[in-house]
């Protein structure tokens, strides 16, 4: 297993954000976390990073009880997060939130870096401008692209699908499956949850902080009565 | 170099040097009014180490880094509480240090207290100005390296700079600790340039100018500070000749006026500062900076 997640239990004072949270990805695998608004999903993201401390439970990453880790050394072991929203820095140019993938290793080559250009060429057309005047896809470009810079083994990717035009979530998704075939390993979180079961192997939907149902994408996928109560089909 | 030049051209350096005490922090999304607090704390132990009869009496080459690397040590030790805060709060957190500064230096005989502090030592410009180039330059090449770069993502936002590993808290602490070292520096330069230092030369009102000088010049590049304390040191001095030279007192006693109107405008439309990275891309190109990064 690449990653273990076991009884997790997150808290923000009172309120229960996730509950006995239990999650395995395989290696090579594309895992998909669905469910309305305020399921816990991005607590879930934010707990795998290390960015919200667990009440309970366990998280295992590649073998190791990553419990203890800092942000920083979870990303340099290969975790990487694609935030909801984008979240590109915008004073900052096109180049340098590239590089900011890249800070927490120190490995990185202008080779790696080309290599994102040459996957993205429209980051290449803007790679001096300010990150501010890239459009809501390119934007979502350029989040992957910083986050593979960091050279990660599992990406999981928030809600990537946000604000994006229909043309463009096929883009994403076939840039994500082209991805998973080259060897990395995804967590995706989605509302969109037709095109996240058609490329993921497994899903959990998530109710409440609680994992109400699991199984392969396909099942998911066709159960008629979960599509009706969880994902308003 | 006539009298009248070089004394400008000394209180243009020192000038340069605390803009960028407070650009550092500025950088990473700090607001510091402390600027006082720190000039007080170094001049007057710069003074003290220098000083013959009151102090220890070292020579000015080690009592000026002392004093720089002392404030620094207290800067990094204040920098934990007042990290907490944040925004309009760190304004109000780093003004009261330097009134606090003020007051305990106020009521510290062994410094002459109210009555001032004589410093013997004596630098002049061939002192200030290669410290203050020293001090631009270093600045310049902080601000493009990875440090650099992780203040100004930290600047941008704190919590997506924490996702790319960046220690956002450490990277704080050495911006204001760095910002201390500077900070302290010019305190210890500016009272071996005059000789005698008192706390009323570091007000409030000087700590306001200083962060003036660093956002009406811009924190988004290591021009901007240069600019604004060149801009805040000569065009006052500019209108004064100015106002002399065509015979209009209102120009020559109103500067300050005039000046304030200027400010009032730049802020109006420029509020990022002077200079701002679009305009430095506009100026340079893509190819200046296609070498600074990679």
């Amino acid at each position: 297993m690449l990653l273990e997640i076991d009884s997790l239990d997150v808290r923000y004072g009172r309120n229960h954000a996730l509950q006995n949270l239990s999650l395995q990805i395989d290696h090579g695998e594309i895992v998909t976390v669905l469910g309305a608004n305020g399921a816990g999903k991005s607590s879930l993201l934010k707990a795998i990073l290390g960015m919200v401390k667990p009440a309970a439970g366990q998280i295992r990453f590649d073998g190791a009880d990553v419990d203890r880790w800092t942000v920083p050394k979870r990303v340099r072991n290969g975790l990487a997060l694609v935030p909801e929203g984008r979240q590109i820095l915008t004073s900052l140019t096109v180049h340098e939130n590239l590089l900011m993938g890249a800070y927490p290793r120190r490995d990185v080559r202008a080779a790696d870096i080309d290599a994102i250009y040459q996957r993205f060429s429209n980051l290449a057309a803007r790679r001096d401008m300010s990150a501010s005047v890239l459009s809501g896809g390119e934007q979502q470009m350029l989040a992957i692209g910083r986050a593979l810079l960091s050279k990660p083994v599992l990406m999981m990717l928030d809600e990537p699908s946000l604000g994006l035009s229909p043309l463009l979530v096929q883009e994403l998704f076939s840039l994500l499956q082209q991805l998973n075939t080259d060897g990395l390993s995804l967590l995706l979180v989605e509302q969109n949850t037709n095109m996240a079961l058609k490329v993921a192997s497994r899903g959990y939907i998530l109710e409440l902080g609680r994992v109400v149902l699991q199984g392969p994408a396909v099942a998911l996928a066709a159960d008629e009565q979960l599509q009706s109560a969880y994902l308003g089909e | 170099m006539s009298g009248y030049l070089s004394a400008q051209l000394s209180i243009l350096c020192l000038n340069i040097i605390i803009a960028y005490a407070i650009f550092l922090p500025a950088a990473s999304g700090q607001l510091n009014l402390g600027a006082g607090g720190f000039a007080i704390i170094g001049g007057y132990l710069g003074g003290w180490l220098n000083s013959d009869f009151d102090g220890l009496g070292l020579a000015m080459q080690l009592s000026i880094p002392l004093a720089a690397l002392a404030t620094a040590a207290i800067a990094f030790l204040l920098s934990f509480p007042i990290l907490r805060t944040r925004g309009v709060y760190m304004v109000l957190a780093t003004f009261a240090f330097a009134e606090v500064v003020a007051g305990i230096v106020l009521n510290l005989e062994v410094v002459g207290g109210a009555a001032g502090f004589p410093v013997d030592g004596h630098a002049d410009l061939s002192v200030l100005a290669p410290i203050c180039v020293m001090v631009v330059v270093s600045c310049f090449l902080l601000m493009s390296t990875r440090f650099g770069l992780a203040m100004r993502s930290v600047h941008d936002d704190e919590n997506v700079a924490s996702l790319f590993g960046v220690n956002v808290h450490w990277v704080r602490v050495a911006a204001f600790t760095l910002g201390g070292l500077l900070g302290g520096l010019y305190g210890a330069l500016y009272g071996h340039q005059y000789n005698y230092i008192e706390v009323q030369n570091w007000n409030v009102m000087f700590s306001i100018y200083v962060l003036l000088y660093v956002l009406l010049g811009g924190t988004q590049s290591p021009f901007g500070p240069l600019l604004g304390a060149l801009f805040f040191t000569v065009v006052p001095e500019l209108l004064r000749s100015f106002g002399a030279a065509v015979g209009s007192e209102l120009i020559a006693d109103g500067r300050f006026a005039i000046f304030g109107a200027l400010i009032v405008l730049m802020m109006a439309f420029r509020p990022e500062g002077i200079v701002t990275r679009t305009m430095l891309e506009r100026l340079m190109g893509r190819g200046a900076r296609e070498k600074g990064a990679t």
